[in-house]
Protein backbone atom coordinates (compact mmCIF):
# COMPACT_ATOMS: atom_id res chain seq x y z
CA UNK A 1 0.00 0.00 0.00
CA UNK A 2 1.30 3.45 -0.90
CA UNK A 3 2.21 5.59 2.11
CA UNK A 4 0.61 9.03 1.99
CA UNK A 5 2.03 10.23 5.31
CA UNK A 6 5.25 9.06 6.89
CA UNK A 7 6.09 10.75 10.17
CA UNK A 8 9.23 9.88 12.08
CA UNK A 9 10.18 11.23 15.50
CA UNK A 10 8.43 14.58 15.03
CA UNK A 11 9.10 17.10 17.76
CA UNK A 12 7.73 20.54 18.47
CA UNK A 13 8.21 23.03 21.29
CA UNK A 14 6.06 26.02 22.16
CA UNK A 15 8.63 28.07 24.00
CA UNK A 16 9.95 25.63 26.57
CA UNK A 17 6.87 23.45 26.46
CA UNK A 18 7.38 20.24 24.47
CA UNK A 19 4.17 19.71 22.51
CA UNK A 20 5.53 16.74 20.54
CA UNK A 21 8.33 14.59 21.90
CA UNK A 22 9.01 12.24 18.99
CA UNK A 23 5.83 11.21 17.21
CA UNK A 24 5.96 8.53 14.52
CA UNK A 25 3.19 7.02 12.42
CA UNK A 26 2.34 6.15 8.82
CA UNK A 27 -0.87 6.56 6.90
CA UNK A 28 -1.57 4.42 3.84
CA UNK A 29 -3.63 5.42 0.85
CA UNK A 30 -7.37 4.93 1.34
CA UNK A 31 -7.05 4.48 5.07
CA UNK A 32 -8.85 6.33 7.85
CA UNK A 33 -6.33 7.01 10.57
CA UNK A 34 -7.17 8.34 14.01
CA UNK A 35 -5.27 10.31 16.65
CA UNK A 36 -6.77 9.93 20.11
CA UNK A 37 -5.70 11.78 23.18
CA UNK A 38 -6.55 14.32 25.88
CA UNK A 39 -6.52 18.02 25.18
CA UNK A 40 -2.87 18.96 25.01
CA UNK A 41 -1.71 15.51 23.92
CA UNK A 42 -0.29 16.93 20.70
CA UNK A 43 -2.99 15.87 18.23
CA UNK A 44 -3.71 19.30 16.79
CA UNK A 45 -0.03 20.18 16.58
CA UNK A 46 0.57 17.00 14.61
CA UNK A 47 -2.24 17.85 12.21
CA UNK A 48 -1.03 21.45 11.84
CA UNK A 49 2.30 20.07 10.77
CA UNK A 50 0.56 18.09 8.06
CA UNK A 51 -1.53 20.97 6.74
CA UNK A 52 1.10 23.63 6.86
CA UNK A 53 0.40 25.88 9.86
CA UNK A 54 3.27 24.40 11.88
CA UNK A 55 6.85 23.87 10.81
CA UNK A 56 8.56 20.55 11.39
CA UNK A 57 11.07 21.25 14.16
CA UNK A 58 12.97 17.98 14.14
CA UNK A 59 12.27 14.50 12.87
CA UNK A 60 11.10 13.70 9.38
CA UNK A 61 7.81 14.17 7.66
CA UNK A 62 6.97 12.96 4.17
CA UNK A 63 3.67 13.78 2.47
CA UNK A 64 2.89 12.13 -0.84
CA UNK A 65 6.54 11.14 -0.98
CA UNK A 66 7.87 14.68 -0.57
CA UNK A 67 10.05 15.64 2.39
CA UNK A 68 8.34 18.44 4.32
CA UNK A 69 9.63 21.16 6.59
CA UNK A 70 6.66 23.45 5.96
CA UNK A 71 3.93 22.05 3.72
CA UNK A 72 4.15 23.92 0.39
CA UNK A 73 1.21 25.17 -1.72
CA UNK A 74 1.57 22.34 -4.25
CA UNK A 75 0.76 19.82 -1.51
CA UNK A 76 -1.83 22.01 0.21
CA UNK A 77 -3.59 22.01 -3.16
CA UNK A 78 -4.53 18.33 -2.63
CA UNK A 79 -5.36 18.51 1.09
CA UNK A 80 -8.78 19.07 2.59
CA UNK A 81 -8.64 20.56 6.08
CA UNK A 82 -11.26 20.80 8.82
CA UNK A 83 -9.54 22.79 11.56
CA UNK A 84 -10.62 22.59 15.16
CA UNK A 85 -12.00 26.13 15.07
CA UNK A 86 -14.78 26.99 12.64
CA UNK A 87 -12.83 29.70 10.83
CA UNK A 88 -15.51 30.43 8.26
CA UNK A 89 -15.44 33.86 6.68
CA UNK A 90 -17.97 35.94 8.63
CA UNK A 91 -17.77 38.68 6.00
CA UNK A 92 -19.37 36.46 3.37
CA UNK A 93 -22.65 34.48 3.24
CA UNK A 94 -22.68 30.69 3.06
CA UNK A 95 -22.49 30.05 -0.68
CA UNK A 96 -19.99 32.86 -1.24
CA UNK A 97 -17.82 31.40 1.53
CA UNK A 98 -17.46 28.23 -0.47
CA UNK A 99 -17.07 29.87 -3.88
CA UNK A 100 -14.39 32.22 -2.58
CA UNK A 101 -12.53 29.37 -0.96
CA UNK A 102 -12.73 27.22 -4.09
CA UNK A 103 -11.31 30.16 -6.08
CA UNK A 104 -8.29 30.10 -3.79
CA UNK A 105 -7.51 26.70 -5.26
CA UNK A 106 -7.58 28.11 -8.77
CA UNK A 107 -11.02 26.73 -9.62
CA UNK A 108 -12.81 28.93 -12.18
CA UNK A 109 -15.80 30.95 -11.01
CA UNK A 110 -18.52 28.95 -12.81
CA UNK A 111 -17.07 25.63 -11.71
CA UNK A 112 -16.50 26.93 -8.19
CA UNK A 113 -20.16 27.85 -7.96
CA UNK A 114 -21.30 24.50 -9.28
CA UNK A 115 -18.99 22.62 -6.92
CA UNK A 116 -20.06 24.77 -3.95
CA UNK A 117 -23.74 24.15 -4.59
CA UNK A 118 -23.05 20.42 -4.87
CA UNK A 119 -21.18 20.44 -1.54
CA UNK A 120 -23.99 22.37 0.19
CA UNK A 121 -26.42 19.71 -1.01
CA UNK A 122 -24.06 16.95 0.05
CA UNK A 123 -23.86 18.37 3.58
CA UNK A 124 -27.58 19.14 3.76
CA UNK A 125 -27.13 22.91 3.77
CA UNK A 126 -28.74 23.82 0.46
CA UNK A 127 -31.46 25.87 2.15
CA UNK A 128 -28.80 28.10 3.72
CA UNK A 129 -27.09 29.46 0.60
CA UNK A 130 -27.70 33.12 1.40
CA UNK A 131 -27.50 32.89 5.21
CA UNK A 132 -24.84 34.74 7.10
CA UNK A 133 -22.35 32.64 9.01
CA UNK A 134 -23.43 34.13 12.33
CA UNK A 135 -26.97 32.91 11.70
CA UNK A 136 -25.93 29.25 11.44
CA UNK A 137 -26.14 26.80 14.32
CA UNK A 138 -22.96 25.20 15.64
CA UNK A 139 -23.72 22.00 13.78
CA UNK A 140 -24.41 23.81 10.51
CA UNK A 141 -21.11 25.68 10.80
CA UNK A 142 -19.25 22.45 11.34
CA UNK A 143 -20.90 20.86 8.31
CA UNK A 144 -20.07 23.93 6.25
CA UNK A 145 -16.41 23.69 7.27
CA UNK A 146 -16.43 20.06 6.14
CA UNK A 147 -18.10 21.06 2.86
CA UNK A 148 -15.38 23.68 2.39
CA UNK A 149 -12.68 21.06 2.94
CA UNK A 150 -14.08 18.95 0.10
CA UNK A 151 -14.25 21.64 -2.59
CA UNK A 152 -10.88 20.79 -4.12
CA UNK A 153 -11.59 17.02 -4.15
CA UNK A 154 -8.72 16.40 -1.73
CA UNK A 155 -6.62 13.26 -1.75
CA UNK A 156 -5.99 13.56 1.97
CA UNK A 157 -8.69 14.84 4.29
CA UNK A 158 -7.46 16.15 7.64
CA UNK A 159 -10.14 16.50 10.31
CA UNK A 160 -9.39 18.05 13.70
CA UNK A 161 -12.27 17.03 15.96
CA UNK A 162 -14.83 17.01 13.15
CA UNK A 163 -17.88 16.36 15.33
CA UNK A 164 -17.06 18.25 18.52
CA UNK A 165 -20.08 20.33 19.46
CA UNK A 166 -22.51 18.46 17.23
CA UNK A 167 -25.74 16.93 18.47
CA UNK A 168 -26.19 13.16 18.01
CA UNK A 169 -28.04 13.56 14.70
CA UNK A 170 -25.39 15.90 13.39
CA UNK A 171 -22.66 13.55 14.47
CA UNK A 172 -24.23 10.57 12.74
CA UNK A 173 -24.76 12.62 9.60
CA UNK A 174 -21.09 13.58 9.54
CA UNK A 175 -20.02 9.99 10.17
CA UNK A 176 -22.22 8.83 7.33
CA UNK A 177 -20.68 11.39 4.97
CA UNK A 178 -17.15 10.49 6.04
CA UNK A 179 -17.83 6.79 5.51
CA UNK A 180 -19.10 7.67 2.05
CA UNK A 181 -15.90 9.55 1.26
CA UNK A 182 -13.82 6.72 2.59
CA UNK A 183 -15.58 4.26 0.32
CA UNK A 184 -14.64 6.55 -2.56
CA UNK A 185 -11.01 6.05 -1.58
CA UNK A 186 -10.30 9.37 0.16
CA UNK A 187 -7.50 8.98 2.71
CA UNK A 188 -8.42 10.51 6.07
CA UNK A 189 -6.75 11.44 9.29
CA UNK A 190 -8.82 12.65 12.21
CA UNK A 191 -8.50 13.54 15.85
CA UNK A 192 -11.31 12.94 18.26
CA UNK A 193 -12.28 12.73 21.91
CA UNK A 194 -15.05 10.32 21.11
CA UNK A 195 -14.00 6.70 21.32
CA UNK A 196 -17.15 5.66 19.55
CA UNK A 197 -16.21 7.91 16.65
CA UNK A 198 -12.75 6.39 16.45
CA UNK A 199 -14.14 2.87 16.64
CA UNK A 200 -16.74 3.62 13.95
CA UNK A 201 -14.50 5.37 11.47
CA UNK A 202 -10.85 4.53 11.96
CA UNK A 203 -9.10 1.59 10.37
CA UNK A 204 -6.10 2.27 12.51
CA UNK A 205 -5.28 4.70 15.25
CA UNK A 206 -2.72 5.89 17.70
CA UNK A 207 -3.31 6.96 21.27
CA UNK A 208 -1.26 10.04 22.12
CA UNK A 209 -0.38 11.36 25.54
CA UNK A 210 1.78 14.33 26.46
CA UNK A 211 3.42 14.52 23.06
CA UNK A 212 4.11 10.82 22.64
CA UNK A 213 2.44 7.96 20.81
CA UNK A 214 1.56 5.35 23.43
CA UNK A 215 0.20 2.67 21.16
CA UNK A 216 -0.92 1.99 17.63
CA UNK A 217 -3.22 -0.54 15.98
CA UNK A 218 -6.73 -1.27 14.75
CA UNK A 219 -9.45 -0.60 17.32
CA UNK A 220 -9.99 -4.33 17.93
CA UNK A 221 -6.24 -5.02 18.19
CA UNK A 222 -5.89 -2.30 20.78
CA UNK A 223 -8.77 -3.62 22.84
CA UNK A 224 -7.43 -7.16 22.63
CA UNK A 225 -3.88 -6.24 23.56
CA UNK A 226 -4.42 -3.71 26.34
CA UNK A 227 -7.49 -4.75 28.32
CA UNK A 228 -9.37 -7.90 29.30
CA UNK A 229 -12.49 -8.47 27.18
CA UNK A 230 -15.19 -7.73 29.78
CA UNK A 231 -15.76 -4.86 32.16
CA UNK A 232 -17.97 -4.44 35.14
CA UNK A 233 -18.45 -0.78 35.97
CA UNK A 234 -19.17 -0.23 39.62
CA UNK A 235 -21.28 2.86 39.89
CA UNK A 236 -20.79 3.60 43.54
CA UNK A 237 -18.66 6.19 45.27
CA UNK A 238 -15.24 4.80 46.15
CA UNK A 239 -15.94 4.92 49.90
CA UNK A 240 -19.04 2.74 49.41
CA UNK A 241 -16.99 0.02 47.71
CA UNK A 242 -15.51 -2.60 50.04
CA UNK A 243 -11.73 -2.17 50.39
CA UNK A 244 -10.90 -5.75 49.56
CA UNK A 245 -12.52 -5.76 46.10
CA UNK A 246 -9.18 -5.16 44.38
CA UNK A 247 -7.61 -8.19 46.02
CA UNK A 248 -10.62 -10.37 45.36
CA UNK A 249 -10.68 -9.44 41.68
CA UNK A 250 -6.97 -10.10 41.37
CA UNK A 251 -7.42 -13.51 42.99
CA UNK A 252 -10.25 -14.13 40.51
CA UNK A 253 -7.84 -13.49 37.65
CA UNK A 254 -9.14 -10.03 36.79
CA UNK A 255 -8.02 -6.52 37.42
CA UNK A 256 -9.54 -3.48 39.15
CA UNK A 257 -8.92 -0.02 37.77
CA UNK A 258 -10.06 3.16 39.55
CA UNK A 259 -11.70 5.47 37.01
CA UNK A 260 -13.09 8.91 37.74
CA UNK A 261 -13.90 8.26 41.40
CA UNK A 262 -15.39 4.85 40.56
CA UNK A 263 -14.02 1.39 39.93
CA UNK A 264 -13.90 -0.73 36.76
CA UNK A 265 -13.33 -4.48 37.03
CA UNK A 266 -11.76 -6.15 34.01
CA UNK A 267 -12.02 -9.89 33.43
CA UNK A 268 -11.96 -12.68 30.86
CA UNK A 269 -15.04 -14.25 32.40
CA UNK A 270 -17.66 -11.55 32.52
CA UNK A 271 -20.63 -13.66 33.46
CA UNK A 272 -18.84 -15.61 36.17
CA UNK A 273 -17.56 -12.42 37.82
CA UNK A 274 -21.03 -10.87 37.52
CA UNK A 275 -22.47 -13.78 39.53
CA UNK A 276 -19.68 -13.36 42.05
CA UNK A 277 -19.81 -9.64 42.93
CA UNK A 278 -23.06 -9.89 44.92
CA UNK A 279 -21.25 -12.05 47.45
CA UNK A 280 -18.48 -9.45 47.66
CA UNK A 281 -20.93 -6.77 48.78
CA UNK A 282 -21.59 -5.13 45.44
CA UNK A 283 -25.31 -4.96 44.54
CA UNK A 284 -25.85 -5.77 40.85
CA UNK A 285 -28.20 -2.83 40.35
CA UNK A 286 -25.27 -0.49 40.97
CA UNK A 287 -23.06 -2.34 38.50
CA UNK A 288 -22.98 -2.69 34.74
CA UNK A 289 -21.45 -5.51 32.70
CA UNK A 290 -20.31 -4.77 29.14
CA UNK A 291 -17.65 -5.80 26.61
CA UNK A 292 -14.41 -3.83 26.81
CA UNK A 293 -14.01 -1.03 24.28
CA UNK A 294 -11.52 1.50 23.03
CA UNK A 295 -12.54 3.75 25.88
CA UNK A 296 -11.09 1.24 28.35
CA UNK A 297 -7.82 1.17 26.43
CA UNK A 298 -7.74 4.93 26.50
CA UNK A 299 -8.50 5.18 30.21
CA UNK A 300 -5.92 2.58 31.00
CA UNK A 301 -3.12 4.12 28.96
CA UNK A 302 -3.64 7.81 29.52
CA UNK A 303 -4.10 7.83 33.25
CA UNK A 304 -6.95 7.36 35.60
CA UNK A 305 -9.35 9.74 37.18
CA UNK A 306 -8.63 12.48 34.67
CA UNK A 307 -11.01 13.86 32.11
CA UNK A 308 -11.02 11.74 28.94
CA UNK B 1 2.68 35.35 -6.74
CA UNK B 2 -0.61 34.22 -8.29
CA UNK B 3 -1.56 33.21 -4.75
CA UNK B 4 -1.42 36.85 -3.62
CA UNK B 5 -4.01 37.78 -6.23
CA UNK B 6 -6.19 34.86 -5.21
CA UNK B 7 -6.04 36.17 -1.63
CA UNK B 8 -6.82 39.65 -2.93
CA UNK B 9 -9.82 38.26 -4.78
CA UNK B 10 -11.25 37.09 -1.44
CA UNK B 11 -10.88 40.64 -0.11
CA UNK B 12 -12.45 41.91 -3.29
CA UNK B 13 -15.52 39.71 -2.71
CA UNK B 14 -15.91 41.26 0.72
CA UNK B 15 -15.32 44.75 -0.62
CA UNK B 16 -17.99 44.24 -3.28
CA UNK B 17 -20.48 43.73 -0.44
CA UNK B 18 -19.36 46.49 1.89
CA UNK B 19 -18.09 49.28 -0.36
CA UNK B 20 -20.91 51.66 0.45
CA UNK B 21 -20.22 51.63 4.20
CA UNK B 22 -16.53 51.88 3.41
CA UNK B 23 -17.15 54.86 1.22
CA UNK B 24 -19.10 56.70 3.91
CA UNK B 25 -16.46 56.01 6.52
CA UNK B 26 -13.45 56.91 4.42
CA UNK B 27 -14.89 59.88 2.60
CA UNK B 28 -16.93 61.57 5.30
CA UNK B 29 -13.99 62.36 7.57
CA UNK B 30 -11.77 64.23 5.10
CA UNK B 31 -14.79 66.14 3.82
CA UNK B 32 -15.72 67.17 7.36
CA UNK B 33 -12.18 68.44 7.92
CA UNK B 34 -12.24 70.19 4.60
CA UNK B 35 -15.49 72.00 5.23
CA UNK B 36 -14.87 72.86 8.89
CA UNK B 37 -11.32 74.11 8.46
CA UNK B 38 -11.68 75.33 4.91
CA UNK B 39 -14.71 77.48 5.53
CA UNK B 40 -14.02 78.28 9.19
CA UNK B 41 -10.29 78.86 9.29
CA UNK B 42 -10.13 79.80 5.61
CA UNK B 43 -12.20 82.92 6.29
CA UNK B 44 -9.52 84.18 8.65
CA UNK B 45 -6.54 83.22 6.56
CA UNK B 46 -7.29 84.27 3.04
CA UNK B 47 -4.66 83.23 0.51
CA UNK B 48 -1.71 81.03 1.33
CA UNK B 49 1.30 80.63 -0.98
CA UNK B 50 -0.71 82.28 -3.72
CA UNK B 51 -3.79 80.04 -3.60
CA UNK B 52 -6.99 80.10 -1.58
CA UNK B 53 -6.90 78.25 1.73
CA UNK B 54 -9.40 75.68 0.45
CA UNK B 55 -7.22 75.02 -2.58
CA UNK B 56 -4.23 74.70 -0.29
CA UNK B 57 -5.75 72.03 1.93
CA UNK B 58 -7.83 70.12 -0.67
CA UNK B 59 -4.92 68.03 -2.05
CA UNK B 60 -3.95 67.24 1.53
CA UNK B 61 -7.41 65.76 2.03
CA UNK B 62 -6.69 63.39 -0.84
CA UNK B 63 -3.44 62.30 0.81
CA UNK B 64 -5.17 62.06 4.19
CA UNK B 65 -7.98 59.87 2.90
CA UNK B 66 -5.44 57.61 1.19
CA UNK B 67 -3.46 57.30 4.43
CA UNK B 68 -6.52 56.53 6.55
CA UNK B 69 -7.83 53.91 4.14
CA UNK B 70 -4.60 51.93 4.05
CA UNK B 71 -4.05 52.38 7.76
CA UNK B 72 -7.46 51.21 8.92
CA UNK B 73 -7.56 48.28 6.53
CA UNK B 74 -4.15 47.01 7.58
CA UNK B 75 -4.55 47.67 11.30
CA UNK B 76 -8.12 46.95 12.38
CA UNK B 77 -8.99 44.94 9.27
CA UNK B 78 -5.88 42.79 9.40
CA UNK B 79 -6.10 42.40 13.18
CA UNK B 80 -9.67 41.12 12.95
CA UNK B 81 -8.80 38.69 10.18
CA UNK B 82 -5.79 37.46 12.13
CA UNK B 83 -7.09 37.20 15.69
CA UNK B 84 -10.88 37.20 15.66
CA UNK B 85 -12.09 35.80 12.38
CA UNK B 86 -9.02 33.62 11.75
CA UNK B 87 -9.58 34.32 8.08
CA UNK B 88 -5.86 34.54 7.40
CA UNK B 89 -5.30 31.11 8.92
CA UNK B 90 -8.16 29.70 6.85
CA UNK B 91 -6.65 31.15 3.69
CA UNK B 92 -3.20 29.88 4.60
CA UNK B 93 -4.51 26.33 4.76
CA UNK B 94 -5.23 26.73 1.06
CA UNK B 95 -2.50 26.51 -1.58
CA UNK B 96 -0.76 29.79 -0.74
CA UNK B 97 2.36 30.79 1.18
CA UNK B 98 2.50 33.14 4.17
CA UNK B 99 4.18 35.65 1.87
CA UNK B 100 1.21 35.55 -0.49
CA UNK B 101 -1.28 35.97 2.36
CA UNK B 102 0.62 39.05 3.55
CA UNK B 103 1.02 40.36 0.02
CA UNK B 104 -2.76 40.02 -0.32
CA UNK B 105 -3.25 42.17 2.79
CA UNK B 106 -0.85 44.82 1.49
CA UNK B 107 -2.40 44.88 -1.97
CA UNK B 108 -5.84 45.30 -0.43
CA UNK B 109 -4.58 48.19 1.71
CA UNK B 110 -3.01 49.81 -1.36
CA UNK B 111 -6.13 49.27 -3.43
CA UNK B 112 -8.34 50.95 -0.84
CA UNK B 113 -5.81 53.71 -0.34
CA UNK B 114 -5.71 54.65 -4.01
CA UNK B 115 -9.45 54.20 -4.41
CA UNK B 116 -10.48 56.45 -1.54
CA UNK B 117 -7.79 58.98 -2.40
CA UNK B 118 -9.28 59.15 -5.87
CA UNK B 119 -12.81 59.50 -4.52
CA UNK B 120 -11.75 62.58 -2.55
CA UNK B 121 -9.84 63.86 -5.55
CA UNK B 122 -13.02 63.65 -7.62
CA UNK B 123 -15.02 65.42 -4.93
CA UNK B 124 -12.57 68.32 -4.54
CA UNK B 125 -12.28 68.57 -8.32
CA UNK B 126 -16.03 68.91 -8.58
CA UNK B 127 -15.83 71.63 -5.94
CA UNK B 128 -13.41 73.43 -8.23
CA UNK B 129 -10.44 73.16 -5.89
CA UNK B 130 -8.08 71.41 -8.32
CA UNK B 131 -6.90 73.89 -10.96
CA UNK B 132 -4.16 71.87 -12.73
CA UNK B 133 -4.51 68.95 -15.15
CA UNK B 134 -1.34 67.41 -13.71
CA UNK B 135 -3.72 66.16 -10.99
CA UNK B 136 -4.42 63.17 -13.25
CA UNK B 137 -1.09 61.74 -12.07
CA UNK B 138 -2.23 61.72 -8.44
CA UNK B 139 -3.91 58.27 -8.60
CA UNK B 140 -0.75 56.73 -9.97
CA UNK B 141 1.38 58.47 -7.36
CA UNK B 142 -0.91 57.31 -4.50
CA UNK B 143 0.33 53.76 -4.99
CA UNK B 144 3.57 54.74 -3.23
CA UNK B 145 2.19 56.19 0.02
CA UNK B 146 -0.48 53.45 -0.10
CA UNK B 147 2.27 50.85 0.01
CA UNK B 148 4.17 52.66 2.79
CA UNK B 149 1.11 53.02 5.03
CA UNK B 150 -0.01 49.45 4.40
CA UNK B 151 3.43 48.07 5.23
CA UNK B 152 3.73 50.16 8.41
CA UNK B 153 0.26 49.13 9.54
CA UNK B 154 0.77 45.40 8.92
CA UNK B 155 4.11 45.54 10.76
CA UNK B 156 2.58 47.22 13.77
CA UNK B 157 -0.42 44.87 13.73
CA UNK B 158 1.91 41.87 13.67
CA UNK B 159 3.68 43.13 16.78
CA UNK B 160 0.66 43.53 19.06
CA UNK B 161 -1.58 41.01 20.78
CA UNK B 162 -4.41 43.21 21.96
CA UNK B 163 -6.67 45.27 19.73
CA UNK B 164 -6.52 48.24 22.14
CA UNK B 165 -2.83 48.57 21.37
CA UNK B 166 -3.79 49.80 17.91
CA UNK B 167 -4.68 53.10 19.57
CA UNK B 168 -0.99 53.76 20.23
CA UNK B 169 -0.26 53.53 16.54
CA UNK B 170 -3.11 55.83 15.61
CA UNK B 171 -2.30 58.38 18.31
CA UNK B 172 1.48 58.28 18.26
CA UNK B 173 2.16 57.72 14.56
CA UNK B 174 -0.83 58.60 12.40
CA UNK B 175 -1.86 61.73 14.35
CA UNK B 176 1.60 63.38 14.26
CA UNK B 177 1.95 62.45 10.59
CA UNK B 178 -1.21 64.33 9.96
CA UNK B 179 -0.75 67.27 12.34
CA UNK B 180 2.82 68.06 11.29
CA UNK B 181 2.72 66.87 7.68
CA UNK B 182 1.89 70.24 6.21
CA UNK B 183 -1.77 69.64 5.69
CA UNK B 184 -3.21 72.79 7.24
CA UNK B 185 -0.21 75.09 7.04
CA UNK B 186 3.07 75.17 5.11
CA UNK B 187 5.73 73.12 6.89
CA UNK B 188 8.15 76.04 6.50
CA UNK B 189 6.42 77.63 9.54
CA UNK B 190 7.47 74.74 11.79
CA UNK B 191 10.62 74.71 13.95
CA UNK B 192 13.65 73.46 12.14
CA UNK B 193 13.92 70.14 13.97
CA UNK B 194 10.29 69.30 13.15
CA UNK B 195 11.05 70.01 9.51
CA UNK B 196 13.98 67.61 9.68
CA UNK B 197 11.80 64.94 11.30
CA UNK B 198 9.25 65.40 8.55
CA UNK B 199 11.60 63.62 6.17
CA UNK B 200 10.54 60.46 7.99
CA UNK B 201 6.87 61.38 7.72
CA UNK B 202 5.38 59.59 4.71
CA UNK B 203 2.28 61.77 4.79
CA UNK B 204 4.44 64.90 4.41
CA UNK B 205 5.90 63.56 1.16
CA UNK B 206 2.48 62.45 0.00
CA UNK B 207 0.91 65.86 0.68
CA UNK B 208 3.76 67.72 -1.03
CA UNK B 209 3.38 65.69 -4.21
CA UNK B 210 -0.42 65.71 -4.25
CA UNK B 211 -0.47 69.48 -3.72
CA UNK B 212 2.11 70.15 -6.41
CA UNK B 213 0.24 67.98 -8.90
CA UNK B 214 -3.13 69.50 -8.00
CA UNK B 215 -1.86 73.07 -8.26
CA UNK B 216 0.41 72.45 -11.23
CA UNK B 217 3.58 73.45 -9.33
CA UNK B 218 5.80 70.87 -10.99
CA UNK B 219 9.48 70.87 -10.04
CA UNK B 220 12.38 68.44 -9.78
CA UNK B 221 11.90 68.49 -6.04
CA UNK B 222 8.91 66.15 -6.45
CA UNK B 223 11.29 63.37 -7.43
CA UNK B 224 12.96 63.70 -4.06
CA UNK B 225 9.64 62.93 -2.33
CA UNK B 226 9.01 60.05 -4.69
CA UNK B 227 12.50 58.74 -4.00
CA UNK B 228 12.06 58.92 -0.23
CA UNK B 229 8.76 57.05 -0.38
CA UNK B 230 10.27 54.45 -2.70
CA UNK B 231 13.23 54.05 -0.35
CA UNK B 232 10.84 53.49 2.57
CA UNK B 233 9.10 50.75 0.61
CA UNK B 234 12.37 49.07 -0.31
CA UNK B 235 13.73 49.21 3.23
CA UNK B 236 10.51 48.01 4.88
CA UNK B 237 9.22 45.61 2.24
CA UNK B 238 10.39 42.39 3.86
CA UNK B 239 9.44 43.32 7.39
CA UNK B 240 5.69 42.49 7.32
CA UNK B 241 6.43 38.92 6.27
CA UNK B 242 9.13 38.47 8.89
CA UNK B 243 6.85 39.72 11.65
CA UNK B 244 3.67 38.01 10.48
CA UNK B 245 5.31 34.63 9.98
CA UNK B 246 5.50 34.19 13.72
CA UNK B 247 1.86 35.11 14.08
CA UNK B 248 0.56 32.71 11.44
CA UNK B 249 2.90 29.77 11.82
CA UNK B 250 4.03 27.84 14.88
Amino acid sequence: MKQIVVAESLTKHYGDFPALKGVSFNISEGECFGLLGHNGAGKSTTLKMLYGLARVESGQLRLFDHPISLTPPAIKQILGVVPQEDNLDPDLPVLENLITYARLFGIGRAQAREKSLAMLRFMGLDAKEESLIDALSGGQKRRLVIARALLNSPRLLILDEPTTGLDPQGRHLVWQKLRGLKSEGVTMVLTTHYMEEAAQLCDRLVIMHEGLVLTEGTPSELVASHVLPFVIEIRLPLDAIPDDIGDRVNAFGGEALPVMEGLFLYTREGNRLWQQIGDWGLPQHSCFLRPASLEDVFLRLTGRGTEP
Amino acid sequence: MIGAFRVLSRHWQVFARTWLHNLMFNVAEPLLYLSALGFGLGMLIGDIEGVSYLQFIAPGMVALSAMYSATFECTYGTFLRLHYQKTLQAILVGPVTVGEVIAGELLYGMFKSVLFGVVILIVVSILGLVPAVTAVFIPLFLVLPGAVFSILAVCYTAMIKNIDQLNYYITLAIMPFFLFGGLYFPVGNLPDWVQQLNWLNPLYHSIEVCRALALGQISDRLWVHVAVLSAMIIVLARLPLRLMKNRLLV
